[in-house]
């Protein structure tokens, strides 16, 4: 059972595509798990042929539960779970093993984590749970907003307490460790509406653009010149991201909301994210998502849209360090060159996480995505 | 020659219905105010309207030019625009068949 | 049924237990040294002689060998005595007759015997009685197959735990921590359970486990307020029954909190700790988040002198210092 996110303890599997015999290659979908907050389809990491199912469907299993073998293709006697988080790199032969509890071996395991990146709290150095989870220092609050008993979400109210109680420990987990600071700044979109417009006449309806586009791509692109803000606060260190995977928070109809990523958004064209973020968005609604973008994004950005307030000051998700909030884009008065006119403006704010950056840096970053998000044709060339 | 009109409005408004949802599948459509924003009560955003005349287009054929988005901003509006539009279409498509058959 | 609630010490518990136990069986009776007319050397039979009589209160000569053989075919022969010895430490003259017989008889006879007998000693040290009235001697015992082991840890336990020791068909030995004597309590008149089955979660929290028993309990839970206040929330579990050992409910809390300091007062070598922490070893090794630790007397013979036997037995400081080394230095 993948972790598909940092609230969660455990899945129910939903649905198996496979059946043993199949032969899998990375990327297909195996099965569909019930994650609390949405259907996320899993795919698998290796090439190779499902050997044996070990998970029934409808069963709830913790996070690290094995579902299902593969005999993978390069080595048909290797067992190998399926799906697995991506392997630790291999370790070289070191000077020195190091110091791991039992229990924090077995949640890298678990969880995917590189423990030879992990600096040990413990006694000696030793790494403990709480570095593994990244929780080091906070024992006590990661544990307190732990949900004590998760319920089977076997429906849809279950389901939605079970969202809500979540949401409800990550973002409290937030607020008890981040120390969250917030800048906001308004930005004039004429330019950039305009050129939307005018490239959206020329193209046919399912390929137009939205402003939310922009604003990711602004988004992306400023997080990936703005290394402080893009990355992971992990055993009381910052660990800056090389690539910029973008967290959309999608809100789901009934209640509650996700955040899948976009991955390599700062490697995606203006096109491109459009393409993303329509496929996500239609897929949160009917609440199916895939497990690769249920892995950690780098930063997230919420969107409140046209229907939403105008300026949103958001919570940074954990381990994330930085939260970019848009307000709803509206025509509102605009001082500009001596004269005041009525302009299509958004509010963007940055939470930023203080044990990482300070306002001057967030200043700069958003300065930066303003520019973009003015100039869209600049970038585009 | 008699022009054939495709598309009902009873039709298009079913049409409109279920491209609604399929975008936001806990809709129910008979809850659906006529006159009010759809967008607002239903709690679509820009991505989720967009989508939805996406869907309306690939059953009709009917173009909407971004520029005519908001005439289109409750049920009972976007069924009127997409009636005209449909006629509008039809017409010009009967226009070209005749001006090919001259 | 109405169940009220009496405040009561752990002693007058005790005497409470051996009364009540007494009036409902006539089969029962309590003998040891000085139990009767002088009211047991910790009081705890005081005016039960008076009111009882010498034939159910038996004073009994300077012999634990011979008054534990006694009881033994007493047990054997239908009666259900209690048997007290007077500290732990004396229990050693009778160690024949508990491993030997009582712990054997039931299994060297096939099953034709019993031994429903229970013995009750004190134990412990903090009184200034010296090296040979101090020890915890409960792990040597707890290392013998076909006894029970019971460690009231709270005057609850002491006031119930008898009536299903005595129950029992098989020899069960009763400590009684010497410090605990005067300790008292608030307990219903009528208890919920009567069980003597397992370990009880005298605290909740989240960060680690101090596993203690008897006398180490109450000091258990003193260190875990004080860690409390540094921020760090320690569940306390007290074991109550030393043999069989409810492993289940100790593997079950470390599962939970993945630290485990175990607070023994007796020596760390071969103790009672050292077998706990083995458990844990052996069936929660994937949980631990950090070592196993023990704290327990200092590996000397407990000195008489006041600040010598306080420096040597476990205090809720060295339980701290324990936790907090167990848990790092980043702290939790």
């Amino acid at each position: 059972m993948p972790s598909l996110g940092a609230d969660m303890e455990s899945g129910t599997l939903l649905e198996w595509r496979v059946k043993p015999g199949d032969v899998v290659k990375r990327g297909d979908i195996v099965a569909v798990v019930d994650t609390s907050k949405a259907e996320i389809e899993v795919e698998i990491f290796q090439d190779g042929t499902v050997e044996q199912l070990l998970v029934a469907e409808g069963t709830r299993v913790p996070v690290g539960t094995v579902l299902a073998t593969l005999q993978t293709t390069s080595d048909e006697s290797e067992r190998a779970q399926a799906p697995s988080a991506p392997p630790p790199p291999t370790e070289g032969p070191s000077a020195e093993r190091p110091r791991v509890s039992p229990v924090a071996r077995r949640a890298a395991e678990r969880l995917g984590v590189d423990i030879t990146s992990l600096h040990g709290s413990g006694p000696n150095g030793a790494i403990t749970l709480a570095d593994v989870q990244g929780t080091a220092g906070s024992t006590q609050a990661a544990r307190a907003v732990k949900p004590d008993e998760a319920p089977a979400p076997s429906v849809a109210a279950d389901r939605q307490a079970a969202m809500r109680q979540a949401i409800g420990a990550l973002m409290a987990r937030s607020k008890k460790e981040i120390p969250h600071y917030y800048l906001q700044s308004t930005i004039d979109l004429s330019g950039a509406l305009e050129w939307l417009g005018k490239a959206n006449e020329t193209r046919p309806m399912s390929e137009r653009l939205l402003p939310a586009a922009l604003l990711l791509s602004a988004t992306a692109k400023a997080a990936k010149e703005a290394p402080a803000m893009n990355g992971f606060w992990r055993s009381d260190a910052f660990q800056p991201a090389e690539h910029v995977h973008l967290g959309v928070a999608v809100s789901l109809r009934g209640g509650g909301l996700v955040a899948p990523a976009i991955r390599d958004a700062d490697r995606k064209s203006v096109d491109e994210l459009m393409a993303s973020l329509n496929d996500l968005v239609r897929r949160a609604r009917v609440g199916v998502l895939r497990s690769s973008e249920m892995f950690d994004p780098t930063i997230t950005v919420t969107n409140l849209g046209d229907l939403g307030a105008e300026v949103v000051h958001g919570v940074i998700y954990p381990p994330q360090v930085a939260l970019v909030g848009f307000g709803a884009v509206g025509e509102r008065p605009w001082a500009h060159s001596g004269m005041l006119g009525v302009r299509p403006l958004v509010t963007v704010t940055l939470a930023g996480d203080h044990r990482v950056s300070d306002g001057a840096e967030g200043s700069r970053v958003l300065a930066l995505g303003g520019r973009y998000r003015q100039r869209p044709e600049e970038r585009e060339k | 020659m008699s022009r054939p009109v495709r598309v009902s409005p009873q039709e298009l408004r079913q049409t409109l219905i279920e491209a609604i949802v399929e975008v936001a599948p806990d809709v129910d459509p008979t809850t659906i105010d006529p006159c009010e924003d759809l967008a607002e009560q239903l709690a679509l955003d820009s991505v989720d309207m967009l989508a939805t005349l996406v869907s309306v287009n690939e059953r009709t054929g009917i173009e909407i030019p971004e520029r005519d988005y908001p005439k289109l901003a409750t049920l009972d509006d976007a069924v009127a625009y997409l009636v005209h539009a449909a006629v509008r279409q039809v017409d010009a498509a009967a226009r070209q068949e005749e001006d090919s058959s001259i | 049924m109405r169940s009220t609630a009496t405040t009561i010490t752990y002693r007058d518990a005790i005497r409470e237990s051996i009364r009540e136990a007494m009036l409902a069986d006539e089969r029962v009776f309590l003998m040891g040294e000085d139990v009767g007319a002088y009211g047991g050397c910790f009081g705890v039979s005081r005016g039960v002689f008076e009111e009882l009589g010498p034939e159910r209160i038996r004073d009994t000569p300077m012999s634990e060998s011979a008054f534990v053989g006694a009881g033994i075919g007493a047990a054997m022969a239908g009666a259900r005595p209690i048997v007290e010895v007077m500290t732990v430490n004396f229990c050693l003259l009778a160690l024949d007759q508990i491993m030997n017989n009582a712990a054997t008889l039931s299994h060297m006879s096939g099953g034709q015997f019993c031994v429903p007998l229970v013995i009750r000693m004190a134990t412990g040290a903090g009184r200034q009685v010296a090296a040979q009235h101090s020890h915890s001697l409960e792990g040597w015992l707890a290392h013998i197959p076909g006894l029970k082991l019971l460690a009231p840890a709270t005057v609850q336990d002491a006031r119930y735990m008898l009536a299903p020791a005595l129950a029992d068909p098989n020899p069960v030995l009763i400590f009684e921590h010497a410090s605990l004597y005067n300790a008292e309590d608030q307990i219903p008149t009528t208890p919920a359970t009567l069980d003597i089955g397992g370990a009880a979660l005298r605290r909740t929290g989240a960060d680690l486990t101090l596993i203690a028993y008897g006398g180490t309990v109450p000091t258990a839970l003193v260190a875990a307020e004080q860690l409390s206040s540094e921020g760090v929330e320690a569940e306390v579990l007290d074991l109550r029954v030393l043999r069989p050992l409810d492993e289940h409910t100790i593997l079950e809390s470390v599962a939970r909190t993945h630290r485990a300091v175990i607070v023994d007062e007796a020596w760390r070598s071969g103790s009672l700790a050292a077998e706990v922490s083995a458990r844990i070893m052996e069936g929660a090794f994937y949980e631990l988040d950090a070592p196993v630790a023990r704290v327990g007397s200092a590996e000397v013979p407990i000195p008489y002198a006041g600040h010598l036997e306080q420096a040597a037995l476990p205090q809720a400081q060295d339980i701290v210092a324990a936790a907090n080394e167990m848990i790092g230095a980043a702290g939790v």
